[in-house]
């Protein structure tokens, strides 16, 4: 029953040190025989009996009862087999002692090599932390020393370049004093020389000189003996000299000091004009104290400005002007400095930004389209040059005259030619329709005469035979023809007619006796 | 502008009158006068010897010659043809000679520089400076011609001894804190000395007319120091040229430094103009290359040559001076001012090719000319801010604030310009050649 079975409590992993060990309790568990009475009572011997068959049976040990339906009461069991099993159970169990024994003492032996192996582990990281703030340090001072190995490299290239321009000097100096030495040295030979000379030379040429006359001085005044007042006299001349110069360098000085004045006056002036009409806004903005009073004291002294003027040497005076210059400028400066900083807190530095930014890209448009506008005129100026002075023989230039307009002039000759054309047509039609105009006036007029003589046939046939037939038979086709005579000349006095708006003199019309006879023809067609 | 024609000269002996109306110059032992606008010979004098020197005396009236070899000076008169005057130093020897300002008193320097002796021409008397100093510079007199600056040295230290021209009378004698005097030059206004070291060290002394020390000036210690200095003619600067290649600039009133000019080898970041003289030589049209062929070829066909302006930066073409060679030629060795004070030409040694013209007025470089070989002189005229110019060729080059010309000078044969002298209206100058000289009549500005 598994409720008999004893759990081995779960050891924790830091309590492999205390005596809860598995083996401990094991054996605590076995080594005190404590009565399984709870397994085997006399009621249930042969489930007992049954029970342990199958655990035999499943630990492979024979069975304890090999017959469990025969016998009294199942109480008949195989001793030998249950001693056998007994005994191979208590082997098993010492066995297992053993096994948990040396597990045990493995666990031991591994639980010290860890601890060990942490010890060991936490050696070395302080030792890897040490040597590597040791490294460190090493590397540092490594880095500083090569820094002063720099500067002392440096240092020392210095030095060698200041003895080397001392060398240099000091040859050149050598060299000099050498040179001089030299001269002096032959000068002081040449001397010797000349004494030498002297001393053999008996004869003494003496300095002598030939005038032929003297000559007057030429102030024309007699010399003067050298007498201390002449003395007195040359060195009061002297310091005369010197103080006129002195004065007139102190004359040259005192206009370009009133002229300096001058200036910072106007200077001071204006910086006041320029400053006092924010006077108003500033009275509430400025903290500094004496500020009014700096403005009255300007105002002051821009009233003494006609004054200063005149104590020009007074220290006072100079004192207070470039002082109150100072102070102008100093309110000036500031005054600037708050404009600068109002005027980049109103503008949000973006657009501004921005702003510049397309300001830039339009000028770079603008330059490109410069630059396109430049290079188009350029080729054309070229081309015009080309064409200008292209031309170098007479017969190209004759050939090439008015090449441009070739075209046209092309087109302007076929048009002229459809037009010369067309006028040829309308020449000849003309002629053709005078012609037929003259043809018509014949026709007309025979036909007149036809008809005159005919209505006189008529007439006088009429009055001869009334009722004579057949010139009624040939009336129709006479009239018929008549019709037709008289439907022609409609269609051919249209024809005339508008033959008589042709030009004049194209137009070989006839006279008037046609143009009357249509008149009274054709009213409706008159013109 | 209109030349002359080509005169003889020896030495390069060649003066202007100061009242500007003669021209003396000397050819061998002849001393010759002209009238300067007509050139006529008007006087002409033999002397004894090859002329070494020759001065005119400030009145105009006589003209010294000096020989030194014979140690004679003798004197001519330009109103009585007939006067002469000998001067002989005996064997005491003559090392140089010149006028005094009253033009009646000879100062004559003898040799190894034992004492200067002022022969009167009035009365014939004599009188001795001892101890003079041979120096760069060691005596000049005041503009104003009443005081003389002379530098001694006595038992290894230098003094300075000012006498009054008028009689020779010693008004003052100091001693001055210099290792070794270089020179003395009195400013225009003959108010203040200058006094200057030698090179071995920078020092600028300044003294009062009567002798008092105003102020001391020293730009660096151990290097070479000044090379050349220059007065304005106002009095208002002083100009020192110094080894090192820069200008440095003192003010009359603090005595102080107020600007220091260099000259770089690369002119860059300025607003000077740069002019550079282009030569273009014709083709030489004989296959013969000999060198005497083409000695006189290259002088017979001219080059022509204009200047043309450069853009910056300019490299400027520079020399290195030799160092084992004591008075390097490295440094500012010629200062002058324009009469108007208004400019400074400078020449640095080591860039012998330009000349440097610096404005005042702005405080800054106004030009550079870089000529085409070395230039050997220039000068200022004496009335505008006009700048003459030779470098040893056939051309004579002017500049002046509105540009730059060069001249040929139309001479036959070869005519090669060492130096030059402007006459004192400036209307003309001087060219003066190996053994030739030209004049140069320049136009006078008229009126547009």
């Amino acid at each position: 029953m598994p409720e008999s079975t004893q759990e081995f409590p779960d050891i924790p992993n830091d309590s492999y040190r205390n005596k809860g060990t598995p083996l401990v309790h094991y054996t605590q568990s076995t080594n005190f025989y404590s009565p399984i009475s709870d397994f085997c009572t006399e009621d249930n011997i042969p489930e007992c009996i049954l029970y342990l068959n199958q655990e035999a049976a499943s630990l492979g040990f024979p069975a304890v009862q090999p017959d469990p339906d025969g016998g009294d009461g199942g109480l008949d069991m195989d001793v030998v087999s249950l001693l056998n099993s007994m005994y191979a159970l208590l082997e098993r169990h010492h066995r297992v002692l053993r096994a948990l024994d040396q597990l045990e003492t493995e666990r031991l032996r591994s639980i010290s090599d860890m601890q060990r192996q942490q010890l060991n582990q936490g050696r070395l990281k302080d030792q890897l932390e040490l040597t590597k703030r040791e490294n460190a340090r090493l590397q540092e001072r490594e880095r500083q020393l090569q820094l002063n190995i720099k500067s002392l490299k440096k240092c020392l290239k210095n030095e060698r370049d200041e003895v080397q321009k001392l060398q240099n000097i000091r040859t050149s100096s050598s060299m000099q004093y050498n040179h001089d030495m030299k001269r002096k040295e032959r000068e002081y030979y040449k001397l010797k020389e000349h004494l030498n000379q002297l001393l053999i030379d008996k004869k003494d040429n003496k300095q002598a000189i030939e005038v032929l006359n003297c000559v007057g001085r030429p102030d024309g005044r007699r010399g003067q003996w050298k007498t201390r007042r002449t003395e007195a006299r040359h060195e009061e001349e002297m310091y005369q000299t010197l103080l006129n110069d002195f004065d007139n360098r102190q004359r040259e000085l005192m206009l370009e000091n009133v002229e300096l004045r001058k200036v910072l006056q106007q200077i001071k002036n204006e910086m006041i004009g320029i400053l006092s009409p924010k006077k108003s806004n500033w009275r509430e903005a400025r903290q500094e104290h004496g500020g009014n009073q700096d403005l009255g004291s300007d105002e002051e002294v821009v009233c003494n400005a006609g004054r200063d003027g005149l104590e020009q040497s007074c220290e006072q005076a100079r004192e207070e002007l470039t002082n109150s210059i100072r102070q102008q400028w100093r309110k000036l400066k500031h005054h600037v400095e708050n404009l600068d900083s109002q005027a980049s807190l109103v503008q949000p530095r973006d657009s501004e930004v921005m702003a510049k930014e397309a300001h830039d890209r339009e000028m770079e448009q603008l330059r490109q389209e410069i630059q396109q506008c430049k290079d188009f005129i350029h080729t054309q100026q070229q081309l015009l040059q080309q064409q200008l002075s292209s031309p170098c023989d007479e017969e190209t230039a004759s050939l090439l005259k008015d090449c441009y307009m070739l075209e046209e002039k092309e087109r302007l000759k076929e048009e002229w030619n459809a037009f010369d054309e067309q006028r040829k047509n309308f020449t000849s039609e003309r002629k053709n329709f005078t012609e037929a105009a003259i043809r018509l006036g014949r026709e007309k007029k025979l036909f007149e005469d036809d008809r005159a003589t005919w209505l006189k046939h008529q007439f006088l046939n009429l009055s001869f035979a009334d009722h004579v037939n057949p010139p009624l038979s040939k009336s129709p086709g006479v009239l018929s023809e008549y019709v037709e005579a008289s439907a022609a000349p409609s269609s051919l006095s249209d024809v005339i007619s508008q033959m008589v708006f042709s030009p004049p003199d194209g137009s070989s019309v006839r006279p008037s006796s046609s143009a009357e006879y249509q008149q009274s023809l054709l009213p409706q067609s008159r013109f | 502008m209109n030349f002359s024609e080509v005169f003889k000269q020896t030495n390069q002996l060649c003066r202007v009158s100061p009242d500007g109306k003669y021209l003396a110059t000397c050819v061998q032992y002849r001393l010759v006068i002209r009238d300067v606008n007509t050139l006529q010979i008007l006087q002409l004098y033999t002397c004894l010897d090859q002329v070494v020197q020759m001065e005119w005396s400030s009145d105009s009236l006589f003209i010294l010659c000096a020989m030194y070899k014979r140690g004679l000076v003798q004197v001519w008169s330009l109103e009585q043809p007939d006067w002469h005057c000998k001067i002989d130093e005996g064997s005491i020897g003559l090392l140089c000679s010149r006028w005094s300002p009253d033009g009646r008193h000879i100062l004559n320097t003898t040799e190894f520089n034992l004492r200067v002796t002022v022969w009167s021409l009035c009365n014939k008397s004599v009188s001795y400076i001892k101890y003079p100093k041979a120096c760069q510079k060691g005596m000049d007199f005041s503009t104003d011609g009443r005081y003389m600056a002379l530098a001694e040295r006595r038992d290894c230290k230098d003094y300075i001894s000012v006498f009054v021209c008028d009689d020779w009378h010693l008004l003052r004698h100091f001693e001055t804190e210099t290792q070794d005097l270089a020179g003395v030059e009195w400013s225009p206004n003959g108010c203040v000395l200058a006094v200057w070291d030698a090179c071995l060290e920078y020092k600028m002394l300044l003294y009062s007319l009567d002798g008092r020390l105003l102020s001391t000036y020293s730009a660096y210690e151990w290097s070479l120091g000044i090379k050349a200095i220059a007065w304005s003619p106002s009095s208002q600067f002083l100009a020192m040229g110094s080894y090192d290649e820069k200008v440095r600039i003192l003010n009359h009133i603090t005595w102080k430094k107020i600007v220091e000019f260099e000259h770089p080898a690369t002119i860059n970041n300025t607003k000077a103009v740069v002019y550079r003289e282009v030569e273009k030589r014709p083709v030489v049209p004989s296959d013969d290359l000999s060198l005497q062929q083409l000695s006189i070829s290259s002088t017979a066909f001219n080059a022509q040559s204009k200047y043309e302006i450069c853009q910056l930066p300019v490299q400027v073409p520079s020399v290195k001076p030799d160092p084992d060679r004591a008075n390097p030629k490295v440094g500012i060795s010629s200062l002058a001012f324009s009469a108007d004070n208004r400019y400074l030409a400078t020449k640095n040694d080591n860039m012998p090719n330009c000349v440097w013209v610096w404005d005042m007025q702005r405080v800054g470089l106004q030009a550079v000319l870089e000529q085409a070989s070395a230039v050997r002189c220039f000068l200022w005229d004496p009335r505008r801010p006009r700048l003459a110019l030779c470098t040893g060729n056939n051309k004579l080059y002017l500049w002046s604030p509105a540009g730059c010309v060069s001249v040929r000078v139309p001479v036959e044969g070869c005519f090669q310009v060492l130096s030059l002298l402007w006459h004192c209206s400036g209307d003309s100058l001087i060219l003066i050649g190996k053994d030739q000289l030209c004049l140069c009549y320049m136009e006078t500005e008229q009126q547009p």
